[in-house]
């Protein structure tokens, strides 16, 4: 038998409520509200605590560091006096975690990294979303050559790895600017890595609202307002999408943890978010050749895409029970 | 010279044999040496093939020195140094077994007009007929250059005397080929050779593989000396990270490209006595091109000199100990040097000071405003090797600080050599170096700003910048002309051609370089000349 004050509460109302009591969900939601306001907060970070612009190469520059003038990039002491490595962690306000490669303050750069890598992953997931939602609310109604067409379609898609698929468009697009009729789009635009991404895991998340359109098109109330003659159109916007929203909801997480992996994933080749613009994978980027001398450069934005896509998937699970109407209120 | 390092005159057949293992990470282009300017090939040419001169296989300097190769001795000028009469040695052989001929001497200049070759009209066009070589090659006779094969005699009158005559010849694209070498070029076909190897197999996705050349004896060994390898293989597809790891690790003897900035410290501390710098007449320029917005503005030129913080290149190369700001386009130790700067801060073109200091960003973007080019779109074309694209971020960000709207665009280091130099390619500005082919003024001044250098619609147009002055052009004729009898005044009028070249800055002098080596344990006699770096023929792995 349910508790009586689930019968009382409105299903969104009540999953709400089983997140409030889930500490795992309120952990994760603290982590990313955490993650989100720091990013947001990048601009203020550079210029008022580290004083530096994150965009602009700085390899000739010193700065104060204990009272001494210290060179940002720091000549190596070794007999034939060969190469230079950037400053390390400062643990003070200027280069905390050190310079990249260009000189240019870690810190900084990683929450404006973070701000795109952010941007980027909630974009695409969000597109994603809407556009395997009509994939998926199409095909489940509408069925018969419509479904078989839709459903070929994304298995060719899902058919392809995933990043082979995502690293192929990049190429395209980085190559030069991107020519639609009238409309012209920068290579560097964020745009690029947002559709690309989005495109790429529209199979992943049309599959399972599909199944779910399956079920709801021979639910009770859609036969009776089939019977009634209300048009299909506002079958689909009153009756079906309600009843798939559970689905989208669950899914946007995980799709924005899959998109964020994707999107280091293209930076880190540089195939995605383009120089001097930083996001997260372009920083493992920068650090990848100084991985031995100065790992800090990629662990601190390696650190940040693992603990923000957990936090992610943590809440996409917690999600799924908080909004699974076959469980009782725990 | 320490006592384990032998000159090219005293070969120990003791070294003799094995397998010389070098690694690059791409294929340096065609295989015709008419043809080929990377200087990745210009080494293995070095040690396959010969002109009727050549530079002195020696260690430091002295490698500078043009002597004779293929011809017995140097001649004397004739004509006030319109004539030359050169006799060709007898007795060497082709590796087909072929005898090298007056008229395979003949033909070579000729085919170097027919096919193309990338200095053509800087090199040779002072020999008479060159000029209708150049404008029509498919009826290219080349009258200026006559053979007699009775006599072993090979006649060149010039259009106008021409001091670097000598070591033009020297360079690889006047190597001796059989007369009855294809017209065209050669791709991945090389032809046969006349040095100590011969080319066997080529695959630019793959390697490349040289063998000693059957018929090949030493007729001087400055010239071209015996090498030690039996075997050269030249594999492809290594990334510089991994060429530098593979030859700590013993898998490959060399690796071609430059040293990763991050991998320096580690050769330094650790493999100091298999790392060698070696000085080179090499450098980093900014080539900005005079037909193409913004650049045709003569300010904004000058701006991106005033701006670029050549202490920072210098950083992205890999520090001071292996680089140097530079502000003229002739690197020290070459005759013209000009030795000022006349953009750094608190100096000008009238007041130039005696070397750099520092960058002026404000007097570049006072400049940029005058020139009214504020806020235009510029892509910056640079390779994609490390240090390149190290230094193309840093430049990136000053053209973005100066106002312009800056896109970096690398290009896989094969090509964007050549991809720079067409201008269909419509490239504003590029990052690129130059190696010396000789080490004269004419090689980094009138190669690249003459006139004859400018191609339009070729990949061959060393001129990258459009660059045709008459001025300059008159500057440089009249400096290659008094070189032949006053060197030391012909010096004078090449750094005076220089200055000029200055005040227009069609480029942006960055630093002058040496190069950073790191060589297996195996490998012994480490031989480097100034022009052509490690000698192939002259190290040895047992």
């Amino acid at each position: 038998m349910m508790p009586l004050d689930a019968t009382i509460l409105s299903p969104s109302r009540l999953a709400l409520r089983r997140l409030r009591r889930d500490p795992s969900a309120l952990a994760a939601i603290a982590v990313l509200a955490l993650v989100t306001l720091a990013c947001l907060a990048a601009g203020l970070y550079a210029r008022h605590v580290a004083h530096t612009d994150p965009f602009t190469s700085d390899v000739a520059a010193a700065i104060t560091l204990h009272g001494q003038l210290t060179d940002i990039m720091q000549p190596n002491d070794n007999p034939l006096h060969l190469g230079l490595t950037p400053i390390g962690p400062t643990w003070s306000v200027q280069y905390l975690l050190g310079s990249d490669p260009q000189g240019r303050d870690v810190a900084a750069r990683l929450l404006y990294g973070g701000r795109n890598s952010l941007l980027i992953s909630a974009s695409a997931s969000l597109l994603c979303i809407a556009m395997a939602a009509v994939v998926g609310i199409l095909a489940g109604y509408f069925g018969g050559f419509v479904d078989a067409a839709l459903s070929r379609m994304m298995d060719i898609m899902w058919a392809i790895p995933v990043y082979l698929f995502a690293i192929s468009l990049s190429i395209v697009t980085v190559a030069q600017d991107l020519h639609l009729g009238p409309i012209t789009i920068a290579s560097d635009n964020l745009i690029l890595p947002i559709v690309i991404i989005a495109i790429v895991y529209v199979p992943y998340a049309a599959r399972p609202i599909r199944g779910r359109v399956l079920s709801l098109r021979h639910a009770e109330f859609v036969t009776v307002a089939r019977s009634l003659g209300v048009r299909e159109a506002r079958i689909l916007l009153r009756d079906i999408l309600p009843n798939v929203a559970p689905t989208l909801i669950v899914l946007a997480p995980l799709v924005m943890a899959l998109a964020m992996l994707a999107e280091s994933a293209l930076s880190f080749l540089s195939i995605g978010v383009q120089a001097p613009a930083a996001s997260w994978g372009t920083i493992i980027n920068d650090g990848q050749g100084l991985i031995y001398t100065r790992p800090m450069v990629a662990i601190a934005p390696g650190l940040a895409i693992v603990v923000t896509v957990l936090a992610l998937n943590v809440l996409g699970d917690s999600l799924r029970d908080a909004l699974d109407a076959r469980e009782g209120d725990r | 010279m320490p006592a384990d390092l032998l000159p090219a005159t005293q070969y120990d057949p003791a070294h003799r044999g094995g397998t010389l293992r070098l690694a690059a990470d791409g294929p340096g282009g065609t295989i015709d040496p008419a043809i080929n300017y990377q200087s990745e090939f210009a080494q293995l040419f070095t040690v396959t093939y010969d002109g009727l001169t050549t530079f002195r296989k020696a260690r430091g300097r002295a490698s500078d020195e043009a002597i004779a190769d293929l011809a017995e001795a140097l001649p004397e000028p004739l004509d006030g140094g319109l004539t030359y009469v050169f006799h060709l040695r007898r007795g060497i052989r082709f590796s087909d077994g072929r005898e090298v001929r007056v008229a395979d001497v003949v033909a070579s200049m000729r085919r170097l007009f027919i096919v193309h070759s990338p200095t053509s009209g800087s090199f040779f066009g002072s020999i008479v007929g060159a000029d209708a070589c150049l404008r029509d090659s498919s009826h290219c006779t080349l009258p200026g250059v006559i053979g007699d094969e009775a006599a072993g005699t090979i006649t060149f009158h010039l259009t106008h005397p021409d001091a670097d005559f000598f070591d033009k010849l020297a360079f690889p694209h006047a190597s001796i080929l059989p007369a009855d070498t294809p017209l065209h070029d050669l791709g991945n076909d090389a032809p046969p050779t006349t040095g100590p190897y011969r080319f066997v197999s080529y695959n630019p996705n793959s390697q490349l593989v040289m063998e000693r050349n059957p018929f090949f004896h030493v007729w001087n060994a400055e010239a071209q000396p015996d090498g030690y390898a039996d075997r050269i293989v030249y594999t492809f597809g290594v990334p510089d990270e991994a060429q530098v790891t593979a030859v700590e690790n013993g898998q490959y003897d060399w690796g071609f490209d430059n040293i990763p900035l991050d991998r320096l410290g580690e050769l330094g501390d650790r493999f100091t006595a298999q790392t060698h710098i070696e000085g080179l007449y090499a450098i980093y320029y900014i080539t900005m091109n005079t037909r193409l917005a913004p650049f045709d503005n003569v300010l904004v030129r000058r701006a991106i000199n005033y701006a670029v913080n050549r202490h920072a290149i210098s950083i992205l190369y890999g520090g001071t100990a292996i680089s140097q700001p530079l502000c003229d386009m002739t690197p020290p130790g070459i005759a013209g040097h000009v030795g000022t700067c006349p953009y750094t801060k608190g100096a000008d073109l009238d007041h130039p000071a005696p070397a750099w200091a520092a960058p002026d960003m404000e007097r570049a973007k006072q400049l940029v405003e005058q020139s009214g080019t504020r806020g235009q779109h510029i892509t910056l074309i640079i390779s994609n090797r490390a240090a390149e694209q190290a230094m193309g971020a840093y430049l990136q960000s000053m053209l973005t600080e100066l106002g312009y709207k800056t896109s970096l665009k690398a290009i896989t280091n094969d090509i964007q050599f050549n991809y720079i130099q067409n201008t269909n390619n419509r490239v504003q500005i590029a990052l690129t170096d130059w190696y010396a082919d000789y080490a004269k003024p004419s090689d980094f001044i009138y190669d690249l700003f003459s006139c004859t250098s400018f191609h339009p619609g070729s990949d061959a147009s060393i001129n990258i910048t459009g660059l045709c002055d008459p001025g300059i052009e008159a500057l440089m004729d009249r400096a290659g002309v008094v070189s032949v009898t006053d060197r030391a005044r012909g010096a004078q009028l090449w750094a005076d051609a220089g200055r000029a070249i200055q005040a227009l800055a069609p480029t942006a002098p960055l630093i002058q370089i040496d190069r950073v080596n790191v060589v297996s344990k195996r490998l012994g006699n480490f031989f480097t000349t100034d022009l052509y770096h490690l000698l192939f023929s002259q190290v040895w792995v047992r």
